[in-house]
């Protein structure tokens, strides 16, 4: 088990995503301790991919600008041991699986524990895949974290039995971005998965105001938000992290509220 | 280990996709697997390929180039005399015939030179189902004939503007155009490649190529060929072409890849001389990549061999030994595309050319006992005036 149950313990999470190294690593650093101070519950660190598929344009264009700034798996390693001098949130990575098998699963889970990462999320890897990569997460303490989508059905009770850490409850069809409205039927997800697991559940895709982050948190444990993020970020660049600080505390008071 | 994981070929292939689309696939599979037995399927198919499309598409004796080269015979294996031009549409009508015995009424897909996009705008067209085409914005413009030919068929075509612009990004963005609507819509993939079952059900209707060349080389030789040769970008004509050959182990099967302007430099698509294992598009194989495991940008000249990745089953048989992998470079295509086109009166594909050029190589070196088979996967018109620019001369299309 490792740090994520803190994550809850504090009411209904909220969990705002980054995308490390856009503009760059030192501006990802001071968003990282704006978003702690801001009362994030989790950081969701994304490490970029050149072709990220589960994204829409916002992430896809902070994957692409973090890449031509040079970014690699190796300086978000260094970034993470430096932030967690003070950071104490748990934090997370989101990649993609290519990133993971490419440095190595058994290196990459054994530098993420010695880091202080918390957990991974991989996107492009569902319950059939898990096995490679599963098993030594855990050796290392690292959980690999499981993700429910609306079109998971039937499937949802053996993903759940077997997640660690929180399941991410895909909210929508389609890529992250924000949506103007979630239509999913998200409570009678949450409820299939309490019947198997007492894992936390955490809502993302398309998630932006206070207003869509109460509504969903009424229905699972914590909300995930990723692109109005990075929009932020896009926006205001190197000055991004006291905008984005002033996000994370409204978005952490609209679900705390409940 | 990897129990729960399916459709795997060695280490390869396997279901690297997200959640939302797992049971979309396990759909597909279902259905692939009750049709595939299925005489209805099975006639409806058969009457389609061979009214429709044209096949059995030709197995010629290819006199002038053979004495020419001055060594082994060579056929060539003519599926750009199938209709719409290329081997793509023997993958299209079997799975718009699939999708449409499953309900769907919408076709996306993705292309690189245009040729599968025009497929499955035409078949779309024949069944009456919605199409929508992704295709790299770089190769809207090396390819313009094409995009007009699908937009004239009633297909949507959408200009892929991420990354690099090219096959690549096609494929990512109809992925994530699947995970956006999934109940109305099939993913006619048009390779070898992505996440099980599409490699088997690929490679399951493109198998009819091996299976003619086999009955026809019987007929005319009474023996079967000593090589058989096709171009790889994803690798369906290529698969296609070996299938019925594999348990043969006399017969030599060789891919030729696009080197681009050759492997030793950045500028190219041969992903088994210059790729690594890796997980991308759905499946485990080799891919060109960084050593972070970022896809590399890839080049050739040919827009439908320019993919940073091999099907997995080729991935395999290149593990095996059982085929042999080489690299062409965008000159010797080019060269070979000229040479047939003045040779034989046969104007390539520039991605068949691949073939043919590796072909040219090898043929004077073997005794005129022996025998080469070359698929010809497509008609080189849409490569005209690419080929044109290529030499220096500006033609209008």
């Amino acid at each position: 088990m490792s740090n994520i149950k803190k994550a809850f313990e504090n009411g209904k999470a909220f969990i705002p995503f980054i995308t490390c190294g856009d503009p760059d690593l030192e501006t990802t650093a001071k968003i990282v301790r704006a978003m702690q101070e801001s009362g994030a519950d989790l950081i969701e660190l994304g490490i970029p991919f050149s072709d990220p598929t589960a994204e829409g344009p916002v992430i896809q264009g902070a994957n692409i600008r973090a890449l031509a700034g040079g970014v690699t798996t190796d300086k978000v390693f260094d970034m993470v041991r430096e932030l967690r001098k003070d950071v104490t949130v748990p934090m997370v990575f989101m990649t993609y699986a290519n990133v993971v098998f490419s440095y190595g699963i058994e290196r990459f889970a054994s530098t993420c524990a010695q880091v202080g990462i918390d957990g991974i999320i991989l996107p492009d890897i569902p319950y059939e895949e898990k096995d490679e990569f599963q098993p030594v997460c855990e050796k290392y303490g690292v959980d690999f974290i499981s993700l429910i989508a609306p079109t998971s059905d039937d499937r949802i009770e053996m993903i759940a039995k077997e997640a660690k850490g929180f399941i991410y409850v895909v909210s929508s069809l389609g890529v992250t971005g924000v949506r103007s409205e979630i239509r999913t039927d998200i409570a009678a997800i949450t409820e299939k998965i309490r019947e198997c697991t007492d894992v936390p559940c955490a809502i993302g895709f398309g998630i932006s105001t206070p207003e869509q982050a109460a509504k969903m948190a009424v229905n699972a444990d914590g909300v995930i938000v990723g692109s109005a993020i990075v929009k932020r970020v896009g926006q205001f660049g190197r000055d991004a992290a006291p905008e984005v600080g002033a996000y994370v505390k409204s978005m952490k008071q609209a679900v705390s509220n409940l | 280990m990897e129990t729960k994981s399916k459709g795997r070929f060695g280490v390869h292939g396997g279901q690297y996709i997200p959640e939302t689309l797992m049971n979309a696939v396990i759909e597909l599979e279902e259905a692939y697997n009750h049709y595939k037995n299925d005489p209805e399927f099975n006639r409806e198919l058969t009457e389609l390929l061979n009214d429709y499309a044209g096949r059995p598409s030709r197995l010629y004796y290819a006199e002038k180039m053979t004495k020419d080269l001055g060594g082994a015979k060579i056929y060539l294996k003519r599926e750009d005399l199938n209709h719409t031009g290329a081997h793509k549409i023997n993958n299209v009508l079997g799975q718009a015939l699939l999708a449409k015995k499953m309900g769907k009424t919408r076709l996306i897909a993705e292309t690189g030179a245009g040729q599968h996009g025009v497929a499955t705008a035409t078949a779309a067209a024949l069944m009456g189902m919605e199409c929508v085409v992704f295709m790299g914005e770089e190769d809207t413009k090396r390819q313009a004939l094409n995009v007009y030919r699908m937009r004239l068929l009633g297909a949507e075509v959408i200009p892929v503007k991420s990354g690099t612009a090219t096959l690549k990004d096609a494929v990512n963005e109809a992925m994530r155009e699947w995970t956006n609507r999934i109940s109305d819509t099939h993913y006619c993939l048009g390779s070898v490649m992505g996440p099980h079952p599409f490699p088997t059900i690929v490679r399951d209707f493109q198998a009819v190529i091996s299976k003619e060349i086999k009955e026809q080389m019987l007929e005319k030789e009474g023996r079967l060929p000593d090589v058989v040769m096709a171009c790889v970008g994803g690798g369906s004509n290529a698969i296609g072409s070996f299938y019925n050959f594999i348990e043969d182990k006399d017969v030599r099967l060789i891919g030729c890849e696009a080197a681009g302007r050759g492997i030793d430099t950045f500028e190219t698509a041969a992903t088994l001389n210059v790729g690594k294992l890796g997980i991308f598009h759905g499946m485990k194989s080799y891919f060109c990549q960084d050593e972070y495991g970022q896809i590399a940008p890839v080049y050739s000249i040919s827009a439908g061999l320019d993919y940073p990745g091999i099907g997995p089953e080729h991935a395999y048989l290149h593990d095996i030994g059982r085929a042999e992998y080489v690299a062409i470079t965008d000159d010797e295509a080019v060269d070979a595309f000229e040479y047939l086109s003045k040779t034989e009166g046969i104007i390539p594909a520039i991605e068949s050319s691949h073939a043919i050029a590796y072909a040219m190589k090898i043929a004077p070196t073997m005794s005129p006992d022996k025998i080469i088979v070359v698929t010809v996967s497509g008609r080189g018109d849409k490569d005209c005036a690419a080929i044109a620019r290529y030499r220096g001369e500006d033609i209008y299309e």
